[in-house]
């Protein structure tokens, strides 16, 4: 793969405005699939939580999980959109092998929600409202596995394998409408749009939304356009590609970087964009070019004949928008309030996408100052260190414990850092970490005593000096207790201990 | 025994209970009729080889003193559509040969619950698409009148097996006209109920939004007593209705009794009639008509101005709805697989399955689809067509505000010989032009034998429409027909079927 | 008269994955024509005043309850499959990409 051109971020800036479409497929955790009673679980063995209906087999017809249509409606109305009166299924058709019937279950001219719009906290503090076109209730496709060539991917491929497990799964297609003025703020805007929107589905309860796990998946469409002096009218709207297989917070915003600057480097060049599908390299931290726009996009949507239209009653929609929870950006308010964080905290908390974590961590008993010095802390910096999402390396009540333990004085910071490295490498809870590593704080006053009582006498000067009233010398004898109890000690009692026996 | 094929559902049941006749007996007769005749009818695709233990288990609980269904241990052919667990199901398509459903459709779950025997699959066109039977991919079947002559089709195999005595009962399915078109042609009754009050559920399906299961049968009661059986709620299909349907054995019952005709209002469709109709299908259709007045119906002429728009609506949203639901068959899951030569992407072997495993017509009609739902057409043909749907729907409204049912003939011809319109596809899709508006509009549909042709001596059938949901209504009209044609005849249409085999 | 060509007809038998063969293209083209010409008579009487029917007994909100039901065994799953591994679906090479 021949590298790309990039274009200096700045210079791209200046050259060329950004403008921005995201569409966000929300896998919904409905008990069964969209048109079928099947388990919507798809980690099972390999076709396994399949119907005819999953499988497309002859005969088979769909039917509307009832619970994925409230969930949508629920998920519209948090977007601030309207709800259809009526709205419909229809099939878009084309051939792949991970689409059982050689169509999606779609919905297309008839969406259940439509017009609404998402207020989106940046990390420079500006608020931007991300406008929503349209949410539509669709079904998810089976997975398919590339043998032979190199390392799973399509190209090269001798053959492949198809799992229909996922095949069904409910989802909900959140798409934006064109967005403007996003300016040198686009990639974080991105990162900030996705983050919202997993805030929003996690409050109502309705997807578990592990971008790794694929619940959550975005398609980021970019395209430039060239700058005009003032007071002249706009140039039109520029080519735009559509990047896939996006799936975390951070590659969303270097996907949109990476974009603006290979786009910028194109045009800056005289070259044309191509619109085609770019697909994210998480590893190389670049797109690559995907199939082109061709007449073998034509879907020949058509209203679906086997299934017939949604329509919710007024009451449903006022009982399930009553049962809404706060918006994000209220919730933001709120929470930085409870939590008593200064701008910076809480600004630190909301870029590292950390919100839901932290609020589960405090329910998990924590106090959210321990929340947020752990995961903003040592937690994210692993999560850097390897590319991962911080969510994903441990639990929110591990967290707490870990918290719990250093309350009562069991842990202190270094020792608490291990339990949590534990933990991570999945050896268990923090408490079977402890045991099993032995990393428990020496809490025995005698162990302590007989340590600094033994260092104090090899060190006369020391004692002298502290006698003399010069308590920052005790620091030497400090660290050889600690030294000496390998780190497992409470620094400060062990500080109280030894003013104590110096005075003698 | 040979007279225990001769019997009517009914009369057959009748003697189950009293056990005059046995499951088993009753299967064996039908499996010895077939055996028999099918090579000269060739109305079954497959034979069953569990018929007989299923009969035996009805026999068994019949002896142990359960209360059974009353259409318990009477066989049953079902067309090739229906998906069976023990018999293949193949849509009269070579892309299935041989598939083995995991599950029943639903018409076939009842059936069984019910204690009927289902015999063995009858043959069908490829997928359901046509009117003669000949584009089946197993061969077609010959009509039990004449085999030279088409039985009608889709359904061409359910309604020769009734026909041919090979099975007193048969399901088919109706998109176009597949049920009552066969009928028709074939000497038989066939009925299309309220689209919805049969379920879908293991209907492969060819258009959805036309495609309705119904009985085929030698007599009206026995199409109510199948339906009755087959009829009602499916959870499974999203489209069934949710209906308490009257029992269609009783309609037909009471209609049997005679008086139902007084006072009826019948409208005789005035746009099918004339050009294009076969002057002996008309006599016997304009006799049966004046028979209706005789005893005291009331017969206006009703136009239904966009019926002329029909076939041509109908040949744009079947196919592309077919072209959708035939999707699936791509050799990855199920079905045929073809490889290229010399190997091949996925891609070239799917097409490559789809151009080996379709016959003509359902390419023809997959690339009709195709086009009419494609970018820049949609408008012009498919919604155009959904258009007229609705102008036919309005058309029934204001012919049902001023009548109970409407009649017409069946079909404009009787059967015609093999080959005959083979290479014209517009010829072939007229000969629906009088069943397709009630698949348009779903309103229920039968279609019962009035007498033969004066020029061929084929049969003809009348075809009685009813509101949707009235279909009881069509029991009872057709019932009364039956019954008074067969008073005057002396004997039914169908005792002067030709023999078979010598028999 | 409709204009089908065939290198329309070739196009939609690409969309329908259909290898038709050159004769069947061209004799399709032709039939194609014939059918178009003699249906496109329903834009006759389609005028925007007319609303479209998908559904001949129209019901909305046809629910089923988010309760699991009965699946199919492995066996029954692969039973007609061509081709399989273990518990996957096989199938040939892929050229295209996911949509
Ligand atoms: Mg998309
Ligand atoms: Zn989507």
């Amino acid at each position: 793969m021949a590298k790309d051109a990039l274009m200096d971020y700045d210079k791209a800036l200046e050259l060329f405005e950004p403008v921005l479409g995201f569409e966000v497929h929300v896998e919904l955790n409905t008990k069964t699939k969209m048109f079928s009673h099947a388990p919507n679980d798809f980690g099972s063995d390999a076709n396994t939580n399949v119907t005819p209906v999953c499988l497309g087999l002859p005969g088979a017809l769909p039917v509307v999980n009832e619970q994925a249509v409230r969930y949508s409606i629920s998920l519209g109305l948090a977007l601030g959109c309207s709800i259809a009166p009526s709205s419909r299924f229809a099939r878009k058709n084309y051939f792949y092998p991970d689409l059982a019937k050689n169509y999606q279950i779609s919905q297309y001219d008839e969406p259940i929600a439509f017009g609404g719009s998402v207020d989106v906290e940046l990390p420079n503090g500006r608020q931007v409202t991300v406008p929503i076109e349209r949410a539509h209730m669709e079904e998810d496709a089976g997975k398919l596995t590339h043998v032979g060539g190199s390392t799973g991917r399509i190209q090269g491929a001798e053959y492949s394998l198809v799992d229909y497990n996922r095949a069904g799964v409910p989802l909900v297609e959140i798409v934006t409408d064109i967005i403007y003025g996003a300016e040198s703020d686009a990639p974080e805007l991105a990162k900030a749009y996705v983050a919202t929107i997993r805030d929003i589905v996690v409050s109502l309860g309705i997807s578990d939304a592990r971008m790794e796990r694929g619940n959550l998946r975005c398609d980021a469409n970019i395209s430039l356009r060239p700058r005009t002096p003032e007071g002249q009218p706009s140039a039109p709207l520029g080519t735009r590609t559509e990047t896939k297989n996006v799936n975390s917070l951070r590659s969303v915003e270097r996907a949109i970087r990476y974009e603006i600057q290979r786009q910028a480097a194109i045009l800056a060049d005289g070259g044309t964009i191509t619109q085609e599908t770019r697909h994210w390299h998480e590893d190389t931290g670049r797109t690559s070019a995907g199939r082109p726009k061709s007449d073998a996009d034509d879907y020949r949507y058509f209203p679906e004949p086997d299934l017939l239209p949604v329509q919710p009653s007024a009451e449903l929609i006022e009982e399930l928008r009553a049962a809404l929870p706060e918006p994000p950006a209220e919730r933001r308010r709120r929470l930085k309030a409870e939590w008593g964080f200064t701008d910076l905290e809480f600004q630190d908390v909301v870029n590292g996408g950390l919100l839901v974590e932290i609020t589960e961590t405090v329910a998990a008993g924590a106090t959210p100052a321990a929340a947020r010095k752990w995961w903003t802390g040592e937690i994210s910096r692993i999560a850097n260190v390897n590319g991962v999402e911080a969510s994903s390396l441990v639990s929110p009540e591990n967290v707490a414990a870990v918290a719990a333990l250093v309350e009562a004085g069991s842990l202190n910071d270094k020792l608490a850092r291990q339990v949590l490295e534990g933990v991570i490498a999945g050896e268990g809870t923090p408490q079977e970490v402890v045991d099993a590593r032995g990393l428990a704080v020496v809490s025995d006053d005698g162990a302590l005593i007989a340590a600094i009582d033994e260092a104090l006498a090899s060190q006369p000067d020391v004692l002298a000096k502290i006698r003399d009233g010069k308590v920052q010398a005790a620091g030497a004898v400090i660290g050889a207790v600690m030294k000496a109890m390998r780190g497992q000690a409470d620094a400060a009692r062990v500080r109280e201990l030894v003013l104590e026996r110096a005075a003698g | 025994m040979s007279d225990i094929i001769r019997l009517t559902a009914a009369g057959l049941a009748e003697k189950l209970q009293n056990r005059e006749i046995s499951a088993v007996e009753a299967t064996q007769a039908h499996l010895d009729r077939i055996h028999a005749v099918d090579s000269d009818v060739h109305a079954f695709l497959h034979v069953s080889d569990s018929a007989l233990d299923a009969a035996r288990r009805i026999d068994e609980r019949r002896t142990a003193g359960e209360e059974l269904g009353p259409l318990a241990g009477v066989p049953l052919a079902v067309k090739d559509v229906l998906v069976t667990t023990d018999m293949p199901s193949t849509s009269g398509s070579r892309i299935l040969e041989g598939y083995m459903s995991p599950f029943d459709a639903t018409v076939v779950k009842k059936a069984r619950e019910a204690g009927l025997i289902p015999i063995g699959k009858t043959n069908m066109d490829e997928f359901a698409m046509g009117s003669s039977t000949e584009h089946s991919a197993y061969g077609p079947t010959r009509n039990p009148w004449d085999l030279g002559r088409i039985p009608g089709g889709s359904g061409g195999g359910s309604a020769a097996a009734v026909a041919a005595f090979e099975a007193p009962l048969a399901l088919g399915s109706d998109t176009g006209g597949s049920i009552r078109q066969p009928a028709h042609v074939t000497g038989t009754v066939g009925v299309k109920p309220t689209y919805g009050a049969v379920s879908r559920y293991g209907a492969i399906a060819l258009a959805s939004s036309l495609d309705q299961v119904g009985p085929v049968t030698r007599t009206v009661l026995d199409a109510g007593l199948l339906q009755d059986v087959i009829g009602g709620h499916d959870p499974f299909d999203s489209t069934s209705l949710t209906d308490a349907w009257p029992s269609m054995a009783a309609a037909a019952r009471e209609g049997a009794r005679g008086d139902v005709l007084k006072g009826l209002k019948v409208g005789v469709v005035k746009e099918l009639s004339g050009e294009g109709f076969q002057a002996g299908v008309q006599t016997r259709f304009d006799e049966t008509v004046a028979l209706l007045q005789k005893q005291g119906a009331e017969v206006v002429e009703v136009s239904a101005p966009h019926f002329e728009y029909a076939v041509s609506a109908y040949y744009l949203i079947l196919p592309a709805e077919a072209s959708s639901n035939l999707a699936k068959f791509d050799s990855v899951r199920f079905g045929m697989r073809v490889q290229p030569d010399g190997g091949g992407t996925v891609e070239q072997v799917m097409a490559a399955t789809r151009e080996f495993g379709f016959g003509p017509e359902v390419k023809r009609r997959i690339i009709l689809g195709t086009y009419a739902l494609s970018a820049g057409y949609y408008d012009a043909y498919y919604g155009s067509a959904q258009k007229v749907r609705t102008l036919i729907q309005r058309d029934f409204d204001a012919a049902f505000a001023q009548v109970d049912v409407l009649v017409s003939p069946s079909a404009p011809t009787t059967a015609f010989k093999f080959g005959e319109k083979l290479e014209d596809p517009m010829a072939m899709y007229l000969n629906d032009v009088a069943t397709i508006p009630a698949n348009l509009a779903g309103v229920p549909g039968i279609s019962v034998p009035i007498g033969l042709a004066p020029e061929d001596g084929l049969p003809v059938g009348i075809q009685i429409m009813a509101p949707v949901r009235e279909d009881a209504r069509l029991y009872r009209v057709g019932a009364a027909i039956e019954a008074l044609l067969e008073a005057q005849w002396g004997h039914t249409l169908i005792s002067k079927a030709p023999a078979l085999g010598g028999k | 008269m409709s204009e089908i060509s065939e290198e329309q007809v070739a196009h939609l038998a690409n969309l329908a994955r259909i290898a038709l063969t050159p004769q069947e293209i061209s004799s399709l083209t032709t039939e194609l024509d014939q059918i178009v010409d003699s249906i496109a008579k329903v834009q006759q009487v389609a005028t925007p005043d007319v609303p479209a029917t998908s559904h001949p007994v129209p019901l909305s909100n046809v629910f089923r309850p988010d309760v699991i039901g009965e699946t199919l065994t492995i066996e029954q799953a692969l039973r007609n499959a061509p081709e399989h591994d273990d518990n996957r679906f096989r199938v040939s090479a892929i050229l295209g990409e996911e949509q």
